[in-house]
């Protein structure tokens, strides 16, 4: 035998929440893209920055 | 802004955790005097610092506390729960779950002590390091459900950023931003009474000892007032030890004066509803001088350094 609630949770989600669902991933997956980014240039700007001059001075 | 309600309304919906949700696990808020108080300590810092790593420096500040305020979340949200404050943050109104409140704290945590020893030296990452583990486990998880002295002692995590920043530029921790760290430390009782003053309703049935809920009305405002004396002496240290100017001398004892009067007048009201509206007053104030009295600081210490005022 199965509660009511239990029957309730089964049921498909309404295309509108399924919708709603998709863009909140969405979204989130493109604020980790930028959250990543950020990380990737400060890293490699970071770097540049602490060889300084230094970076430019190699024997030809 | 719209796009944060906007996110909000749809992960409401949908009962998933949106963008919004993970940027108020932030506490942008209370991150905004946190950041400029340790953009203060970068500044008149001595020495010289390249302008990306202050930029790290200072953005490593405002992860750090955004981190230690996910952690925060994490551990309150049972008390949250019950909070008219705190109810709509995203744990307790069930959009996210505590373990990645949790999650998210840890990796923005241990992310921004990394990037920035990497970035500056090991004396500013350990500094951060020990505010965060000072707001997370001393403040939150051991004094503030225990002791009505939590937000005096536990008031020291949000004192650290400017010497976090000072430490970012010198690699040291001197008398200088000591002082500064000591002015937020004062500073924060006074703060934090006035709002337990109007929201002590919400922190009684929370179960958490602020002041006003242990020792009464009376006792707390006396105690604000001795506070606010307190600390408008203590920011005339920078004047007092010759590391402060004319500018920062006359802000300090305006806004310290102002700082006085409204507490004294808050001591002196009796009347429930007015009392709670000069509590709300000096809490008001009370974020204003704090910027008002860094901002002050270092506006003179770059007149000074540039040679305008010597």
């Amino acid at each position: 035998m199965s509660s009511p609630n239990e029957i309730r949770a089964v049921e498909p989600e309404s295309p509108q929440v399924a919708e709603a669902r998709k863009r909140v991933r969405r979204r989130r997956s493109i604020a980790l893209a930028i959250a990543l980014a950020l990380f990737a240039v400060t890293f490699y700007t970071l770097t540049i920055v602490k060889m300084g001059p230094a970076l430019f001075d190699r024997a030809m | 802004m719209a796009l944060i309600d906007d996110s909000r309304n749809l992960s409401g919906m949908t009962g998933e955790a949106g963008v919004g949700d993970y940027l108020a696990l932030l506490k942008p808020s209370v991150m905004q005097l946190v950041v400029f108080v340790g953009l203060v300590g970068v500044v008149v810092a001595p020495g010289t610092i390249n302008p990306f790593i202050a930029i790290i420096a200072v953005a490593c500040i405002a992860i750090g506390a955004g981190g230690s305020a996910a952690l925060n979340m994490w551990y309150d949200s049972d008390i949250d729960a019950i909070m008219s404050r705190t109810q709509n943050r995203p744990i307790p109104s069930g959009r996210m779950s505590r373990e990645e409140a949790l999650v998210f704290g840890m990796v923005l945590s241990g992310f921004s002590v990394a990037l920035l020893g990497l970035a500056t030296n090991w004396v500013a990452g350990g500094l951060l390091a020990f505010t965060i583990f000072f707001y997370v486990v001393i403040y939150t998880m051991w004094l503030k459900r225990r002791t009505p002295q939590n937000i005096v002692i536990g008031g020291a995590a949000g004192a650290f950023p400017p010497m976090v920043g000072w430490a970012a530029v010198t690699g040291t921790v001197s008398f200088e931003s000591v002082v500064l760290f000591l002015i937020i430390f004062l500073w924060t009782p006074p703060h934090f009474w006035a709002l337990a003053l109007y929201k002590q309703s919400d922190y009684g049935a929370a179960g958490v000892p602020m002041m006003p809920n242990v020792v009464g009305d009376n006792s707390t405002k006396l105690q604000i007032f001795v506070y606010t004396l307190i600390l408008a002496a203590s920011a005339m240290l920078p004047t007092f030890f010759g590391f402060a100017g004319a500018i920062y001398t006359t802000v300090a004892l305006i806004t310290g004066f102002c700082f006085s009067f409204l507490a004294w007048r808050l001591l002196k009201t009796r009347e429930d509803v007015a009392m709670r509206r000069a509590a709300r007053t000096l809490f008001n104030y009370s974020l204003s001088y704090l910027f008002i009295v860094f901002f002050a600081f270092m506006t003179d210490n770059l007149l000074t350094r540039f040679g305008t005022f010597s």
